[in-house]
């Protein structure tokens, strides 16, 4: 028994030093409209200048997973290659008549739910692949949502490191007390992906999530 | 249960009825049968209030079941899901008691989870304290 312990320990001492570490795969979670493909765009213009995907008002613009491979990040004098992984937003329930709210036409709004449905179920999927996750929430919306919680008790459970961005909080009635006060186990960082805001922050708060992988 | 599927039309309330279910009748089914049991409840057209709460992973698995049944349930657009956990006692004994309790019950029974039709349940309105119901008319 107690070879045994210490046969394994070893083991996994040996595997950690000589195991080949390949980009850290970052994910982005979260409820749809909170800014995940805003902020992965930015991050990827920033360092590639190509974006990975378009965004839109309508919610669930993003309906499949999207990548970039080998996006370099340079901060404060340190560099990391990541493959970023935007998801799809994870919601309980799709109704193609809320899109028709955005001037989309029926047969569109149907067919983009149909897809919008595959899309969670996508990102469902892709939660034991990830090595670091972001999850992008909407400051200016209630964090007391049962699928920002179902996220992160799923996170928690599979030991992948998490942090909690609060993002549009350019706009005035953005709450990132409330965003923290709801998750106070985890880094909270307040940004705007569309004005650029904090993402020194952002970048700080990765790197440090990155020695955890 | 299919049989039940299809005798109640979901989408047009007629009438709905809460359902109150004790811990006791899933704790020893495997997550592919509290998926099943919970599943079979709400598309009766019912409001589950579950004693306890399910797994993480029971969850996801739930919203990406519910995910695939929307276009090939009639008038099926989700459901709508809250957990309301215990925060307990912050203090290490307190925090010890009720691991004690969860461990022998195989539960954290403090908590409460409320799922419901999209189509009857509007949202669930939550904050720390309090929980509010709101149903589509």
């Amino acid at each position: 028994m107690v070879i045994k312990i210490f046969g394994n320990y070893f083991k996994r001492i040996f595997s950690n030093l000589f195991k080949s570490r390949g980009d850290i795969k970052l994910g982005f979670y979260g409820p749809p409209n909170a800014g995940k493909t805003s902020l992965a765009n930015r991050i990827c213009k920033d360092f590639t200048g190509e974006e990975i995907g378009s965004v839109s008002k309508v919610p669930h613009e993003t309906r499949s997973v999207q990548f970039k491979e080998k996006v370099e990040i340079k901060h404060k004098g340190k560099t990391l290659m990541f493959k970023m992984i935007d998801t799809p937003g994870i919601a309980t329930k799709i109704d193609y008549e809320e899109f028709l709210k955005y001037k989309v036409k029926k047969n569109v709004a149907k067919t983009r739910a149909k897809e919008a449905t595959q899309g969670v179920i996508e990102s469902i999927k892709w939660l034991d692949d990830m090595d670091i996750v972001v999850i992008v929430l909407d400051a200016t919306k209630n964090p007391y949502n049962q699928v920002n919680i179902t996220i992160i008790g799923n996170l928690v459970a599979r030991k992948i490191p998490v942090l909690i961005v609060a993002n549009k909080i350019d706009l005035r009635k953005a709450d990132l007390k409330k965003i923290e006060s709801a998750f106070p186990e985890y880094e909270t960082v307040g940004i705007s992906a569309k004005n650029g805001t904090n993402l020194e922050e952002f970048y700080e708060s990765i790197f440090k999530l990155a020695k955890k992988v | 249960m299919a049989k039940k599927r299809g005798n109640n039309k979901l989408g047009k309330i007629k009438g709905f009825s809460i359902q109150f279910l004790p811990y006791s009748e899933i704790r020893d089914l495997s997550s592919n049968e509290r998926i099943r049991k919970i599943l079979g409840i709400v598309l009766g057209n019912n409001i589950l209030i579950l004693q306890g709460k399910l797994k993480p992973e029971e969850e996801t698995r739930l919203i990406g079941d519910t995910m695939a049944m929307i276009g090939h349930v009639k008038s099926f657009k989700g459901i709508e899901l809250a957990v309301i956990s215990e925060n307990g006692d912050d203090n290490f004994f307190g925090r010890m008691r009720t691991g004690i309790v969860n461990a022998i019950s195989k539960g954290e029974l403090g908590a409460i989870t409320i799922i419901g039709p999209a189509t009857i349940v509007k949202e669930i309105k939550r904050n720390p304290k309090k929980i509010e119901l709101l149903l589509n008319k």
